[in-house]
This record gives structure tokens, sequence and C-alpha cells, in this order.
């Protein structure tokens, strides 16, 4: 689904404006840019949104309304942010107690950031890494969210034509942010439940040597550690091999870290800055990394995309582009004073890793009620959950066939894994992190209610989802023997993929 | 004994090896000049005036005053209320009461004599962002603009940079006070046509950065026809308008569409931005304006990228919606500017430097043709440069750097700065003239 985050429906409303003609202006006046499909609003899946949009959810005043859990946000500890804004009113510009220094923020518009945010910044992203990493604030390029972010470092790695490997799954709109105004292209390196979604060196090296192939100037691979939308972290061995990988190719390797603080279980994060510390020979000046407070700090709405370089010509080149999206003064000053506040960080952190455990777990058990089992995760804000028992047949058609009926009859929601240009149908991403208990249950007895019809429906042909067909599942989440294929009936099955 | 074998060095993209990020030309050393020794008033009295930074800091304290008198309104009140969903608020068509607030600023600019619909404003951050991002959309790389010399220096990095669009030059000189002719409009759209290069539009800064001067009612309009007869785009750059002394006398190119009846108007652009007018350039408040309902809907989803923190947003709307202090601070500002202006080009004039006439800005555009005598060339003007940059200690801003034709002219800012340290810097360059005459 693309353009999750920062889009709303009503772009499709007509423009009314005083007595304006009607636009006659020839078309091919506008940029090839400005006119193809890359910013991704004209895919299907935007009819989840429109529904949405059109009867939304609310506890009290629309009870039987669409309840959004396609978004992921992180909107759990909100609490705790306004205690700290209330007992710190010097850290904004705008109170009494804060206003002497409205003209010296007002004023700063050097894309070198205030040192105190960037000072921030290294100490936040160092405290979510266990203090296992040191970030040098002199390497912290702002940009406009990670939106920005990711863009930014493609500018400064390739040209138009150029292209990334991305793994699939991946997040929708990285086709908008590393490809619609750079001209990059983005090459899949396929991956699936077969082996629980690993990123094998077989696969990154059929995509590498397929585009190599197709003449397609290879410049990078791009990771989303913890992924969107699997909620998994890399191990410290896959990360190893990625960066061998990528520096025996003489390619860059940029890790989008943006949900390292939503890490809420066991195996604990492993970033790639701390991974190239323990590797000798390892060429640093091929490792970017994005962060973002988006996701781990819940405030998309304030812009905070940060790239970290090792490599000195991108932070130099970086800088310069930041330009075009710096975080503005009053919201760098306020996160300042907000992240160099240790003893808020690490509260912040422990409980907020407690809360999304705790609501990952209330969900997951939910969804287990009714069998529904998703992939084991251990970060991010959402469950990757597999609906394969539920489709007609094991395709894309009917996966969004499913979708359509989870938006319309059982009203929420959710994000079809096509649209993460997942190999294999079935898979569907839904958040739970950006709403309160009470609708988390409302959703669950939702989906308890559709499963139940579901149970009972005898469709000709078709798989059945039998309640007594459960995915083995032991207690240890990381006992990796999962998924359907020895089972599926169908020999031809996508499910079964060689790698 | 063993082979070294040289690792092969990772290509970065061409645009990051490009020095069209502009900051490697020469008039940077004015920059560094000043880091190294910035002017203090107490603390580094013969230090370096930075006389090269367009910024506003003459109404600091009227905004200051507003959130003294207002600070429940503008930040989120002593629960923090609102607080969640503000940090949770990433619509890229922005808050809606930020947008129509500063469509009700930008009407206030002009008057009243033009109107702006809150549904046409697309926010960005910053004007840089703005002129990018309207670049992307308008033309393809290879293709290019127009833009009337001298112009903004930033120009460079920001139309061109990352889009891979050209600028082509018109230019103007000081026989008519640098106005825009349609010769030197048709003459600049020949050349690009004679380099096979495809002209998709115009790009005016109204009023004119670095001349500090309004643009003519007819020139506006001849540029409208020339744009209108050529099928380009026009994008207007009025990040200056609330910075022109007297109100009267700017014209928006809003007001000509206007008084058309919007007759092809899908072919402009507006940009506007709160970094000159309010002072306020660390914020990254930059807006687009266009009557093009196609590029409304694509500047919004480039947006994206370069959106303004909600939390600025929701400052910002309370600030201008209140339409009392907005007027106030306008007259004001507008007031101030003039004076400082005034100061300025008097104190200059009575040691005999001239400057162009100017009403707007915050700056003046000061000729120092005469001190070339016979080395008017741009080597000369550098000359020039360097020397007060080094020896009256005042780092200001050199035509070249700005792609003026003719050598001899140089931008002079005069409101980042108190009224006693724009005096400071009147004294060094009276004493400097008259070092000069003695010899």
């Amino acid at each position: 689904m693309c353009a999750p985050e920062a889009t709303n429906l009503s772009m499709h409303k007509q423009l009314p404006f005083c007595t304006l003609k009607k636009q006659s202006l020839n078309m091919e006046i506008l940029s090839k840019i400005a006119t193809n499909d890359k910013h991704g609003e004209n895919s299907p899946y935007f009819d989840g949104w429109k529904a949405y949009e059109r009867n939304p959810f609310h506890l009290t005043k629309n009870p039987q309304g669409v309840i959004q859990m396609g978004l992921a946000e992180n909107q759990l500890c909100f609490d705790l942010i306004e205690e700290w804004i209330r007992n710190n009113p010097k850290a904004s510009i705008c109170t009494p107690e804060g206003v002497h220094q409205f003209r010296d923020i007002a004023n700063f518009q050097d894309y070198h950031g205030l040192q105190d945010f960037r000072n921030g910044m290294a100490n936040f992203m160092s405290k979510v890494r266990g203090g296992r990493v040191r970030f040098d604030p002199d390497r912290i390029l702002m940009s406009g969210g990670a939106t920005g972010a990711n863009e930014l470092i493609m500018f400064c790695l390739a040209d138009p034509g150029d292209a990334f490997m991305v793994p699939t799954p991946y997040y929708p709109a990285f086709v908008r942010d590393l490809c619609w105004r750079t001209g990059v292209q983005l090459i899949p390196v396929h991956c699936d439940s077969s082996n629980n979604f690993k990123i094998t060196l077989p696969a990154l090296e059929e995509a590498y040597q397929k585009a190599k192939e197709e003449k397609i100037n290879v410049k990078g691979l791009i990771i989303t550690n913890p992924s969107n939308p699997l909620g998994t972290t890399l191990d410290k061995d896959t990360l190893k091999s990625l960066v061998s990988f990528t520096n025996q190719k003489n390619i860059h390797l940029v890790c989008d870290e943006i949900y390292a603080a939503t890490v809420f279980n066991t195996p604990s994060y492993v970033s790639v800055s701390e991974v190239i510390q323990e590797m000798e020979n390892c060429r640093k000046e091929l490792i970017h990394v994005i962060c973002s407070l988006s996701k781990d700090m819940g405030f998309p709405g304030f812009r905070v995309g940060i790239v970290y370089s090792f490599n000195d010509t991108v932070v130099n080149c970086g800088r310069k582009m930041s330009s075009f999206g710096l975080v503005s003064s009053q919201t760098q000053h306020m996160l300042a004073s907000m992240l160099l506040d240790e003893n808020f960080v690490t509260k912040f952190l422990e409980e907020s890793s407690r809360r999304l455990a705790e609501r990952h777990d209330k969900f997951v058990k939910g969804l287990e009620e009714v069998n529904i089992t998703r992939f084991p995760s251990n970060a991010g804000l959402f469950c990757w959950m597999n609906l394969k028992g539920l489709l007609e047949e094991q395709s894309f058609e009917s996966e969004l066939k499913l979708w359509r009926v989870i938006i319309h009859e059982v009203k929420i929601n959710v994000s079809p894994g096509s649209s993460f240009n997942c190999s294999e149908p079935g898979w569907f991403r839904v958040c739970f992190a950006n709403m309160d208990d009470e609708t988390v249950d409302v959703a669950l007895k939702r989906i308890r209610a559709f499963v139940g019809k579901e149970g009972t429906k005898k469709p000709l042909g078709f798989k059945r989802w039998r309640p007594n067909l459960r995915l083995s599942f032991s207690s240890s989440k990381f006992d990796h023997e999962t998924v359907l294929s020895p089972h599926s009936p169908i020999p031809t099955s996508p499910l079964v993929r060689a790698t | 004994m063993g082979i070294e074998i040289e690792q092969p060095c990772v290509q970065l993209s061409k645009v990051a090896v490009s020095e069209t990020h502009g900051e490697d030309s020469p008039y940077f050393a004015g920059w560094k000049a000043y880091d190294e020794n910035p002017y203090d008033e107490l603390t580094n009295p013969s230090g370096v005036i930075q006389m090269g930074l367009a910024e506003n800091q003459v109404s600091f304290d009227l905004l200051e005053k507003y959130l003294e008198e207002h600070s429940e309104a503008s930040t989120w009140g002593k629960g923090a209320p609102g607080f969640r969903e503000n940090a949770l608020f990433q619509d890229y068509h922005g808050l809606k009461s930020f947008r129509t607030a500063m469509a009700s600023f930008m009407e206030q600019i002009r008057g009243g004599r033009a109107k702006f619909d809150p549904e046409r404003v697309v926010l960005t951050a910053g004007a840089t962002a703005a002129n990018e991002l309207l670049t992307f959309i308008i033309a393809n790389p290879g293709e290019a603009l127009l833009v009337p010399t001298p112009y903004y220096p930033g120009f460079d990095r920001d139309l061109r940079w990352r889009t891979g669009v050209n600028i082509v030059p018109i230019h103007c000189d000081s026989s008519n006070n640098f106005q825009i002719t349609p010769e030197a409009l048709e003459a600049a759209y020949k050349e690009a046509e004679e380099k096979n290069t495809r002209v998709k539009g115009v790009l005016i800064t109204n009023p004119s950065n670095p001349l500090g001067a309004t643009i003519q009612r007819r020139v506006l309009e001849n540029i409208l026809d020339f744009v209108t007869r050529k099928n380009i785009h026009l994008v207007s750059d009025e990040i200056y308008s609330g910075s022109v002394f007297s109100s009267s006398e700017f014209v928006s190119v809003a007001e000509i569409l206007e008084s058309r009846g919007y007759k092809n108007s899908e072919r402009v652009h507006i940009v506007y931005s709160l970094s000159k007018d309010l002072g306020l350039p660390g914020f990254r408040v930059g807006t687009i304006y266009s009557y093009n309902d196609k590029v409304v809907t694509t500047a919004r989803r480039m947006s994206s990228f370069t959106l303004i923190s909600s939390q600025t947003q929701h400052l910002l709307a309370s600030m201008l919606s209140d339409k009392s202090f907005t007027e106030k601070y306008i007259k004001t500002n507008r007031e101030r500017l003039r004076k400082r202006y005034q100061m300025m080009v008097e104190g200059l004039k009575s040691v005999g430097i001239e400057c162009l006439k100017g009403n707007a800005g915050l700056f003046c555009w000061m000729n120092l043709s005469p001190l070339l005598e016979n080395k008017a060339t741009r080597e000369g003007e550098l000359e020039l440069w360097n020397a007060i940059l080094h020896e009256v200690k005042l780092n200001i801003s050199p035509g070249s750097s700005c792609h003026c034709s003719e050598p001899g002219w140089f931008r002079v800012c005069f409101a980042n700065m108190s009224e006693q340290t724009l005096d400071v810097a009147l004294d060094r360059i009276r004493s400097f003239m008259e070092r000069i005459r003695k010899y």
C-alpha cells in the first residue's frame, strides 16, 4: 500500500477555486516525473484507506466503523512524553520559560543542525543499540523524515537508471522514496516463508546476476532492520554476510533502522553499526544507516529523518542536500532537550518496549484463539499474519478478494502482502500499536466472528481451513520449522519455492 | 613481496560529486572569514561584520511579545493537550488551520488585492525545497528555466543540482535599472534554442533578490504574455513580498491573474516563505501556490519529502490566524525595514556611493563600479571584494556571485544586525572611501 503514511484521501477531491476555468494546459508541459505513476498513489490498495476515511471507527461515536490497522504508528507512550513536556517548559520556545531563546532558534538555519540536537540524536541512537555503539554527532545528517532520508541517500549513491537491490517483502512506499525523483530502480531479492523469509546469499547472487545480464548497474543493497512488514530483526551472522556480500561486490549497503527501538523481545537488536565494529577489513565507506523518530518515539509529524553515513564524501554532500528537508529548529531544540535527558530516554525505551510486548502478546493471543498464525516476530508495530488458509486459492487475486472482504465485511483496514511485493499470497500486515486496548478488543472480536463464519464454509475444491490443521508452534518463538508448504496438496504450489 | 591491489573506489552518484551545490565558489571565502573572526559589539568590535546574509532580525520583538501573550495557544498548553494528535499528524495536506492562515497572510500582504484559496497551498520545508520541487514538476533533466540576472546564488543549487535542469540567464543591466525587457526574454529563449535546450519556464523573484526592488506592473504583464505565447510556465518567487517598504508598490502576479479573470493561469505558480518576512528561517516554512490542479496534486505528493514539522505548523497557525497581530506586524515590519534601508542608503550616499533605487527586501544593491576604473572586470570586482572583506572587514556579496553581467555591483544586507552595528559598518565604509580618495 503505497504512501500509507503521509496521505489523506481527500486528494481525490476536486480543487475548487473562485472562477477558475477548466484547465486546458497541455499536459506535456509537465515533467515525466510529474506525470508518471511512481508516487504510488494510483494503486488499488487505496480501497482500504478510502473505506476507513469514509467510515472511521470510534469507540463511542462510531463503533461500527472501519478500524485502521494499516498504519504503522506507535501510540503507546504519549503519556510519558506529555509528562516530560509538562515538566520541561524550557524545551519549548513558546513558553514563558523558554521564549528568551526564541529569536536565536527561529533564526538558526545552519544545515549542520543544532549541536545539542545532534548530540541528543547520537545519544539516543546509541542507547537504542544498548550502548554497544557510539555515534559521531558530526556524521548525523537531517532530512524530511525517513522518507526524505531514504531519497537523499539514493541521490548521493546512485544515478538515474542505476539500481538498488531490496529484499521482499518490503515497505511499499520505497518505490516512491527511492525511485520517484531519483530515477533509481529497485531489484527485488526474493525471500519467502519456506525458510522464514531469510535473505540468503543465493537469492542475493541471483538478483545481482540477473541485473548484470540485463546490463543494469547495481549500486547497492537496501535492507530494513527490524523488518517492515515482517517485524523481525536480523541476526549477526546474516548481517555480517550482507556486509561481506556488498563489500565484495563493491556496492553500498543502506540499512533502514527506523524500527530499531520497537524491539520488544529477544533476540536483542543487532545494528549494522555494531557488526562493522567487529569486522576487520570491512569497508566502512560503503555503509549507511537511516534513522528516524517516527516509529521509535511516535513523532511522525515532526519529520525527523537522519542519514548516518560512514563515508565522508556522502556526509559532506548529504549535508548540503539536507537543505531541502531540514528539521524545524523549533523541533530540533525541543528534541535536543528531551534526548539529552538520559534518565528519560532510558525510562522511555524500557517502558515502550514493555508496552509493545504486552500489546503484541495480547493481539497474537487473540489471533491464536481462532487459529490464525503469524510470522513470529520480536519487533515492529505490526504482525505479519498468515491467512493462507482463508484463501479460495493460493493466488494474488484471491488475496485481494479476501482483503476486500476484510475491509468491507470485517471492517478492518489491513495491508495485503502483495502490496509489499511479497512473492507468495496469503500474508497480511496488521498494525496494533496505533490504537487503545479497547479498540484492539473490538478488532479481535470481529476477527473471531469472521473466522468462525469462514470455518463453516465449504467452498468447492479449495483448501479449507480446518480448525485442527494448526501450524506447529513451539513455545520458543524462534523454532523455525513452521510454514505450510510441506502440507500443501498442490504440487506446484507457489509456496514451495527453491532457494 | 606482496602485490598491492588497489581497492576500486565505489562511485557515488554524479550528483554527489558534482559542484552544482555551488559551495566551492570563491565567495564562500567571505563566509569563512566571518566564521573565523565574527564581529561582536562587546567582545570583538574589530571582527568581520556579516552583511552577506539576507536575514530579517528587525521584528523579533513583535513575535516574542505575541508568544508571551499567547503562550497557551501556541504551545500545547498546560496539560499538553493536543500534543499527541499533533505529533502524529503527517498528512501532506498540512494542518488545515495553518494552510488557511497562510492563505490569509498572503492576502494581507497584498493588501487584499488578490485572493488565495487554502486548497491550493502546498507546504514544503522552506522555499529552497519549494523551488526545487516545482522544478522537478515542470522540467525534465536537460531542459531549462530562464532566470533574470542578477539572481540569488542559491538558485544554482536549488533549481539545477538534483533536478538536472539548466538555468539560462535573462540578461538585465543598469541601463534601465535592471528591468526585464521583452528583448532580453526573447534573447534568452533564443540562446536556449540554439543550444538545443528546451525551455520549460521562466522563474522571477519579485521583489528581487539581490536588487531589492519590486517588478513593475507592465513588466509583469509582459512576462505573462511571453510565457503564454511560448506555452511555458511562470514561477514567481515572492518570498520578500512582506518586506516591501510601502504596500502599494508591490504588484503580485496573483493580482494580474485576478484582473485577467484567471485566463491562462494554469501555467503560473507562486513560491512563498516565512523566512524573510517573519524572520523565521530556522522553522523551514515554504509554500507553493499553484493555479494548476495537476501541479497542486503532484506537488502535494512530492512534499512528502519535505513536510513542515507539525509542531511548527501548530505554532504558526495560531499566530498567523490572529489578524490583528498580522496586520500590526506587517505594517511595523515594513516601516522598520524602510528606515534601515534609508539609513544604509543615506550613509552610503554621504561618501559618494550610489545604490539602485530600491523599495523592498533586506539589502541594497550597491554600485562600486566607479571604484573599478580600468579594472571593470569580474577579476577587478573580486579584487575589490577581497579588499572590502579583509581591510574593511565587511562580508558583502559580489555581483558576480549573483551572475550579474556588469562588474562592480554588490549586495549589502542591513536587516540582520542592530542599528549600532549598522553604524559601525557605515563608519568603516566611510574610512575606506576616505583612504581610497587619498590615493
